[in-house]
């Protein structure tokens, strides 16, 4: 019995580290790679670790001549708009339908559910036409615009929670002559926090990721996010791995510090985002 | 300055007030570009030119020139890949439902990449996949010397390196899904189990196996969408060079880089029924279920 359980308890450690492995390599060489001199990196194999860890010189040239800088600038301004905008929007949608029933009120609600069916990646051929023909194609406000426009899962995680705070509170504000203005400003809207840290993040995580909408709408350079600044590195750095490799670095920062600043809300915001 | 008016009078001003912006937008960028699709599908529009009608001459381009048919066949590895995928993610999501020694490190380390940006991830992969690369040098390590190979040069394995790729970037979430499932059953049922003299096997047959079904099913069924609508990494990895490219890379260049609106509209829709023919099945396959 005790050699059974030693061997099933070889067998769970051992395929954890081997997990764990196979999740680290790709990351942990381009990490070695990312501190090596040119001569250095083409001298040595991708598993040697660099001599010098504080050789920054490919970090400063992906951030600097790389466009790195400029991307992270528009990718904070356009995540900071699309997440206060998203937020908006979407409690407000979930106020009025969740609260009010009105004639039409279950149409409108059937249109949003609707539209979560529809792919957005298929759609792109015809809303390129639309972006351009409002005249926003190359401007930062395509991405903005676009990601408000098609943000329905913030719409049904709000309208979810929406359901679990009491109609009792709004009508008690009432008695004391508040109006429905009031009761979503100071009411809903701070009950509805832990919804919100849930759509932050998972809107996070997408609007941070995304290549295709700024790669298809916002080719001029100075408005590269950080994918598609990343993403021109092939060309120019063809053969400079180890500046491609800061690059790549440098993308994965920012991640990896909101993933160990904010674990536990991650992994609940995507389990209760993901129920679709 | 709301609370002077009537509640009635109010509620009129908030419902309009709050949905004419998202409907605007919904209608703007949701449904507008599906009518759209439609419309420039049964035309050869070139994005200048007049829309001139042409019947359904582009879907039977779609379907019988072996160009556009073709890449049907590439999703099909990414299709198999998402079995692989949601197998790993199963397994480790059961091991680590159990007892097991620093949990939040390997829970952590297993769900992070599935955060990594697409573009990060391609060219992460172009160098680990690089002749002498990483990938090479492990095979070396482990005397596998003789399995190197030309990774994304070879036709014949292009689409199983990508779709490996795509397996490392969303294992992480399905993985984590599963875990939450599975956390959610009750510890003492294992209890009552462990007190039957059930084994771990029976335990994952018998406990978790039936609570999950449901999860893996829509899983499953999700899996059809996301292997038809494969992009990011491939287009990020080779452009679709080298036989790689998916239907989503293919409708793309036939839009953006030949203008053929027309006849790429005609492949969205048909990606479009696929997606919402699949959806429809899942969502009356789990109504029945409850």
């Amino acid at each position: 019995m005790k050699a059974k359980y030693a061997a099933g308890s070889i067998l769970k450690y051992g395929s954890l580290i081997l997990g764990v492995i196979a999740a680290i390599l790709p990351i942990l060489v381009v990490f070695f790679a990312s501190f090596k001199t040119g001569a250095e990196y083409t001298t040595t194999g991708p598993l040697t670790p660099p001599s010098d860890w504080t050789n920054f010189e490919n970090f400063k040239r992906a951030f600097v001549e790389g466009n790195m800088l400029n991307g992270f600038k528009n990718t904070v301004i356009i995540l900071l708009i699309s997440i206060i905008g998203t937020t908006l929007i979407g409690s407000m949608v979930a106020f009025v339908l969740n609260r009010f029933k009105f004639r039409g009120s279950k149409l409108i609600l059937g249109a949003f559910l609707l539209a979560t069916l529809i792919p957005g990646v298929t759609t792109q051929v015809a809303t390129f036409q639309i972006v351009n023909a409002l005249g926003l194609f190359n401007t930062m406000w395509a991405a903005i615009i676009l990601y408000l426009g098609t943000d329905i899962i913030a719409i049904y995680i709000f309208l979810q929670f929406m359901n679990s705070i009491s109609v009792s509170l709004d009508e008690s504000a009432m008695l004391d002559g508040a109006s429905y203005f009031t009761i979503y400003t100071k009411i809903i809207l701070p009950l509805l926090k832990p919804a919100i840290v849930t759509v932050i993040i998972v809107r996070g995580i997408f609007v941070y990721n995304d290549f295709y909408t700024p790669f298809l709408y916002m080719p001029k350079t100075e408005l590269h996010v950080i994918s598609t600044a990343l993403f021109k590195f092939q060309g120019p750095y063809g053969s400079e791995w180890e500046v491609i490799c800061a690059g790549i670095m440098l993308a994965i920062i920012p991640t990896f510090l909101a993933f160990i600043s904010l674990q536990k809300h991650i992994y609940n915001g995507l389990t209760s985002g993901s129920v679709k | 300055m709301f609370s002077k008016l009537s509640y009635r009078t109010q509620r009129i001003i908030i419902i309009v007030s709050f949905l004419i912006v998202p409907l605007t937008l919904l209608a703007t960028f949701s449904f507008l570009p599906v009518a759209n699709m439609f419309w420039y599908s049964v035309t050869d529009w070139n994005g200048y030119s007049d829309k001139e009608f042409v019947g359904l001459e582009n879907y039977i381009t779609v379907f019988t020139d072996p160009e556009y048919f073709r890449v049907f066949g590439v999703s099909l590895y990414y299709f198999f890949a998402t079995f692989v995928q949601m197998a790993i993610a199963l397994y480790f999501a059961t091991i680590l439902s159990f007892r097991v020694r620093f949990k939040n490190f390997f829970k952590g380390v297993i769900f992070f990449p599935y955060l990594l940006n697409g573009v990060a991830i391609g060219f992460m992969f172009l160098f680990f996949f690089r002749p002498d690369g990483a990938l090479d040098t492990v095979l070396q390590m482990i005397g596998l010397g003789d399995l190197a190979m030309h990774w994304l040069g070879n036709p014949d394995i292009i689409n199983i390196s990508l779709a490996g790729t795509s397996i490392w970037r969303y294992m992480g979430f399905n993985f984590i899904i599963f875990l939450g499932a599975i956390s959610s059953i009750s510890g003492e049922i294992y209890e009552a189990a462990e007190i039957d003299g059930a084994n771990r096997w029976q335990q994952f047959r018998y406990i978790i196996m039936p609570s999950i079904r449901i999860i893996i099913s829509l899983n499953l069924v999700l899996a059809i969408s996301g292997a038809l609508s494969a992009f990011e990494i491939p287009y990020i990895m080779t452009g679709g060079a080298n036989g790689s490219a998916t239907f989503v890379i293919q409708t793309v260049d036939t839009a953006f880089k030949y203008g053929k609106i027309g006849l790429a509209s005609a492949m969205a829709v048909i990606l479009l029924f696929i997606v919402i023919i699949v959806t429809v099945l899942q969502k009356r396959f789990f109504s029945e279920e409850d």
